[in-house]
């Protein structure tokens, strides 16, 4: 069996590599002209937290997401399992006691505790929240191991190639294009989020932090050498790569709020993307007009993609349908 | 109730911000029984065009939106952000906030005022964010606004009604305007209490949005907010100090 998978980002490569472990043969298309350079991916926090996400995500979310946690240590090597942890300012601990409700599989961290799993963060804040089965990965580095593993499995990825449906000949098709798929999925809206990446030597963090925040959930995930991704911004809008500068003094803020020591950061990259997301920011493997879609991954791109993939992959080669993650087309 | 001619049967005026998704937010305006919406144009947007994904949902609910200009700190800003919202929903409604302060997201009075002016001169209907002081309700209605929004207690915080008796001067000294508690509320019960004031109507976002299960939350509002209504309607009996016994004492011996 011959399928095409339009799009290189997480959701595509996820899928190829399903598809070519299936059996399949396999070519990727990506409209890009490299990896990752227009998938909204990039601009990922590459947190593997299905716990945490519960606090505003449906339970399918948690569900799906701890098939992320064996998926990507195998894929990824340099992918991390120290847990994440939850805070709040004094003034917004209703928010954490909020947080620890809608929540499950953490404990509960008093100031001496934080200081042992964080030093850095000793002294500054009096409670948190530890989900110690959580992971972290840096998404850039990890599509280029999923990349490399999808190679190594005979799958073609042709680059600056864009997807025109009529000149796909024979074959399956796997529509993985995120955002860029509103022109055949017209319930697909784009949530823009907004990120920085700061080098602050000063700074030394072992594990995703997330800090409560009464408009958006901003955290801080540390990709090593000094080198720390602040996000993100949730904006209902479909614009890309604009990054404000109300967003910008927000998500400094945060760090400065962490660590005061972050007032002296480097700032090396701002960035914004549109996430894809259904209204009901669940993501959906669709059949229609010929063209299988896996798509809606939200803000859940890292985390949902191996489940989606793996269910993609089984009704592709087997005709398996996942009724957690499968919907009719409601716009045909 | 009516608000700038058009008759409303609703009293629960619902926020769009904040929900886990859209598909919960429709979920929550039908349970509501609301008729308006309230949308931000400028946390939601970037530009007109950006933010249609989201719009079309909320116009897809096939209840009358009322834009806000939820962010702006100055009545120059909150003009341009009314502008912007009457082309993008074709409406003359706006709900008018001009924020003073950063951490209270209290009302600046007097840049409200301005911009009420200003709007209204423009053909605008404003619904103005205000506070309970009844001069600046004064001002407000010389500026044009038909509608005053006066807050429960500051945006977000739940805390209900902060100063009943400064709420309960306002309806008296306003009989004739309607009158929308805005903000602060948390608790279906709060929301009853206003609406026993006489208050006409009741506006939150947060405490629906960010309830476990909003959906139900907002029905529970949209119950307590009518059975505060029918009380008002009803007239309370007066609060005493002394016990006053439910059953006759008329010839029981009194030792």
């Amino acid at each position: 069996m011959h399928v095409t998978v339009v799009g290189a980002g997480v959701a595509g490569l996820t899928t190829a590599l399903a598809l070519a472990k299936g059996g399949a043969i396999v070519t990727v298309v990506e409209a890009g002209t490299s990896l990752g350079v227009n998938s909204c991916s990039r601009y990922a926090g590459g947190m593997l937290a299905p716990w945490c996400e519960a606090e505003s995500a449906e339970p399918l979310v948690t569900r799906l997401g701890q098939e992320a946690l064996a998926y990507w240590p195998a894929v990824h090597t340099a992918t991390e399992q120290r847990g994440s942890l939850v805070l709040a300012p004094a003034r917004d601990t209703p928010d954490l006691e909020r947080f620890a409700r809608r929540t499950t599989e953490h404990a509960l961290l008093d100031a001496d505790a934080i200081a042992a799993l964080e030093p850095d963060l000793a002294g500054r804040f009096r409670t948190a929240l530890f989900f110690s089965r959580e992971g972290h990965l840096d998404p850039r580095a990890a599509l280029i191991s999923l990349a490399a593993a999808v190679t190594r499995q005979g799958v073609e990825i042709q680059f600056g190639t864009a997807f025109e449906m009529g000149t796909l000949a024979g074959g399956t098709v796997v529509d993985c294009r995120g955002f860029s798929a509103t022109d055949r999925l017209r319930d697909l809206r784009g949530v823009k989020g907004e990120m920085l990446i700061l080098r602050c030597p000063g700074v030394c963090l072992s594990r995703p932090v997330r800090l409560l925040h009464p408009r958006f959930p901003l955290y801080i995930v540390p990709r090593g050498d000094g080198i720390f991704m602040i996000g993100a911004t949730m904006v209902e809008s479909g614009e890309r790569h604009r990054v404000t500068a109300r967003s910008v003094v927000e998500l400094l803020n945060a760090a400065y709020t962490l660590h005061p020591a972050f007032a002296e950061a480097e700032i090396l990259e701002m960035g914004a993307d549109a996430r894809p997301a259904f209204p009901d920011n669940l993501p959906r493997v669709r059949s229609s007009g010929g063209v299988v879609s896996v798509n809606g991954l939200f803000r859940h791109g890292f985390l949902l993609s191996p489940a989606l993939a793996r269910r993609a992959a089984d009704y592709i080669l087997h005709g398996i349908q996942d009724p957690e993650v499968w919907d009719e087309n409601p716009c045909q | 109730m009516e608000l700038y001619g058009v008759t409303v049967g609703s009293r629960l005026l619902l926020g769009t911000a904040q929900y886990p998704s859209p598909a919960i937010l429709a979920d929550a305006v039908r349970q509501s029984g609301a008729e308006i919406v309230t949308v931000s144009l400028r946390r939601e947007s970037g530009n007109e065009r950006n933010g249609q994904g989201f719009w079309s949902l909320v116009r897809d609910l096939g209840v009358r939106v009322l834009p806000n200009t939820a962010g702006c700190h100055t009545a120059r800003e909150a003009i341009t952000t009314a502008q912007m919202a009457r082309e993008v929903f074709e409406t003359n409604w706006i709900k008018l906030e001009v924020i003073g302060n950063h951490d209270t997201l209290q009302p600046d009075v007097f840049g409200l005022v301005e911009a009420a002016r200003s709007l209204s001169a423009d053909g605008f209907e404003v619904f103005p964010y205000t506070t309970e002081d009844l001069v600046v309700g004064e001002r407000l209605l010389d500026a044009g606004c038909r509608v005053l929004m006066p807050w429960g207690a500051p945006i977000g915080s739940g805390r209900g009604l902060n100063n009943v008796y400064g709420l309960r001067m306002m309806r008296a000294h306003f009989p004739d305007v309607p009158l929308v508690v805005d903000a602060g509320i948390g608790l279906p019960s709060q929301a009853a209490q206003a609406m026993e004031l006489g208050y006409d109507a009741i506006l939150l976002n947060t405490a629906v949005a960010r309830a476990g299960k909003p959906a139900q939350m907002a029905h529970a509002f949209a119950q307590a907010i009518a059975a505060g209504r029918e009380a008002y309607i009803a007239e309370p009996m007066p609060m005493r100090d002394m016990a006053s016994p439910s059953t006759p004492v008329l010839g029981m011996a009194m030792l």
